[in-house]
């Protein structure tokens, strides 16, 4: 009698497998990736290749190009880090669109052609691996850092704290979200007709550091992004609040930042320089 | 005296807005005849001797010179990136919306009989 409940569950364990085996094998498709080749240090000219490849249900398409990587060319060129949509090195276009290909799953894209191809407005250092250099200078120009006149972090006594209520937080909690993964910068049309025009990106770093009420460079900022190529050649695209990743919105940045340059903005920056002056004393 | 790029947009936002309404005028004045008769040759300088509507048409004339240039300006920068192009466009803008805006004072004075 307990040989044959023995039997019975091991059947049912059994059936249990194939049934999981069978769902598994329905889940993985093949997928074909149209991958951009170009190396401009050989040949200025560029083609695309493509590759079939087996992918899941959960495969990214940043899995896709590694399996191509991995067993079908390895020469093939691709910028990746974290593969969790952190460290923003995986950006490229695919099917048209700028994306993260580490973000963007298989199953989301209809049909079964993947294109990628690299990010419009970065030159094409190999195959999809854009050079930054200007993207990140933009961004460096900008200062992306709190400048405080009041804190002095070499004299320990005069060391101030930087106090900040969750309101203060939320003017510009949005911006810092972002993981300069360049995908704003290549969908907006500024950039793709002006070289010195700063971008989504880096002007939305600006507004950032405006808006944080612990900085007291707000004029200087300004400065920086007045300028014939600067904030004002914003045509109000606004495609780069549309491809990024991170729920970022620049272009809102932008328009609030032309705020303050126009003075159409309230000056809350007064309050908070002299709020964080009055901290040293309390 | 060199304008700040905020100030020139300042200025470009305000005759934008500002053209808006004394278009709006000058179409609605179109309206208090019949359309084709309000272009009739003797309605039309009458308007022009109307010392009211000759301001209203000066002013139509200065700001879409002052909005319109500076929207070439900023189209004509956007080709090229370097400090001569720069102050060409900005040369020749600033000359062309001067010419512009002489031309048709010229023409306003005259049609008003003042000339
Ligand atoms: S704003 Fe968004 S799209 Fe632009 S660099 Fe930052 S994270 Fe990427
Ligand atoms: S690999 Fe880091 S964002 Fe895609």
């Amino acid at each position: 009698m307990t040989a044959l409940l023995n039997i019975k569950t091991r059947r049912k364990k059994l059936e249990r497998d194939e049934k999981k085996e069978s769902t598994l094998e329905s889940s993985r498709k093949v997928v074909h990736l149209r991958v951009y080749r170009k190396n401009p240090k050989q040949d200025k000219s560029s083609h695309f290749d493509k590759f079939e490849v087996p992918v899941q249900r959960w495969s990214t398409v940043l899995d896709a190009l590694l399996h191509a990587k991995g067993y079908l060319d390895k020469s093939i060129a691709i910028r990746y880090s974290c593969r969790m949509a952190s460290c923003g090195s995986c950006g490229m276009k695919i099917n048209g669109i700028p994306r993260l290909a580490c973000y963007t799953k298989v199953s989301e894209i209809d049909g079964n052609i993947i294109t990628c191809e690299p990010l419009p407005n970065f030159p094409v250092i190999r195959d999809l691996v854009g050079d930054f250099s200007d993207f990140f200078e933009h961004h460096s120009a900008m200062e992306p850092f709190i400048h405080n006149q009041n804190a002095d972090i070499v004299d320990e006594n005069r060391l101030t704290e930087f106090i900040q209520t969750p309101e203060d937080v939320e003017n510009y909690l949005q911006f810092s979200y972002c993981i300069k993964c360049g995908l704003c910068y290549s969908a907006c049309p500024s950039v793709g007709s002006d070289t010195r025009f700063p971008g989504p990106q880096a002007l939305a770093q600006a507004y950032r550091y405006v808006a944080d009420n612990r900085d007291d460079a707000t004029q200087s900022r300004l400065n920086i992004v007045d300028n014939k190529h600067g904030i004002w050649r914003c045509h109000f695209a606004g495609s780069c609040s549309v491809v990024c990743p991170k729920g970022v919105d620049p272009a809102l940045g932008i328009q609030l930042l032309r705020g303050h340059l126009v003075n159409f903005s309230k000056n809350d920056k007064k309050l908070a320089e002299s709020r964080t002056r009055n901290l040293g004393k309390t | 005296m060199i304008l700040k790029e905020s100030q020139i947009m300042k200025i470009h936002y305000i005759t934008g807005i500002a053209a808006l309404f004394v278009v709006a005028v000058h179409i609605i004045m179109r309206l208090v005849m019949p359309f084709s008769m309000s272009l009739e040759y003797e309605n039309v300088i009458a308007n022009y001797q109307n010392i009211a509507y000759a301001v209203l048409l000066e002013s139509i004339l200065v700001l879409i010179a002052i909005h319109g240039f500076n929207g070439l300006r900023i189209i004509l920068i956007e080709f090229r990136q370097n400090i001569a192009w720069e102050n060409g466009v900005t040369v020749f803008t600033l000359v062309a919306m001067i010419a512009l805006i002489a031309y048709g004072t010229r023409t306003i004075i005259v049609a008003n009989g003042l000339g």
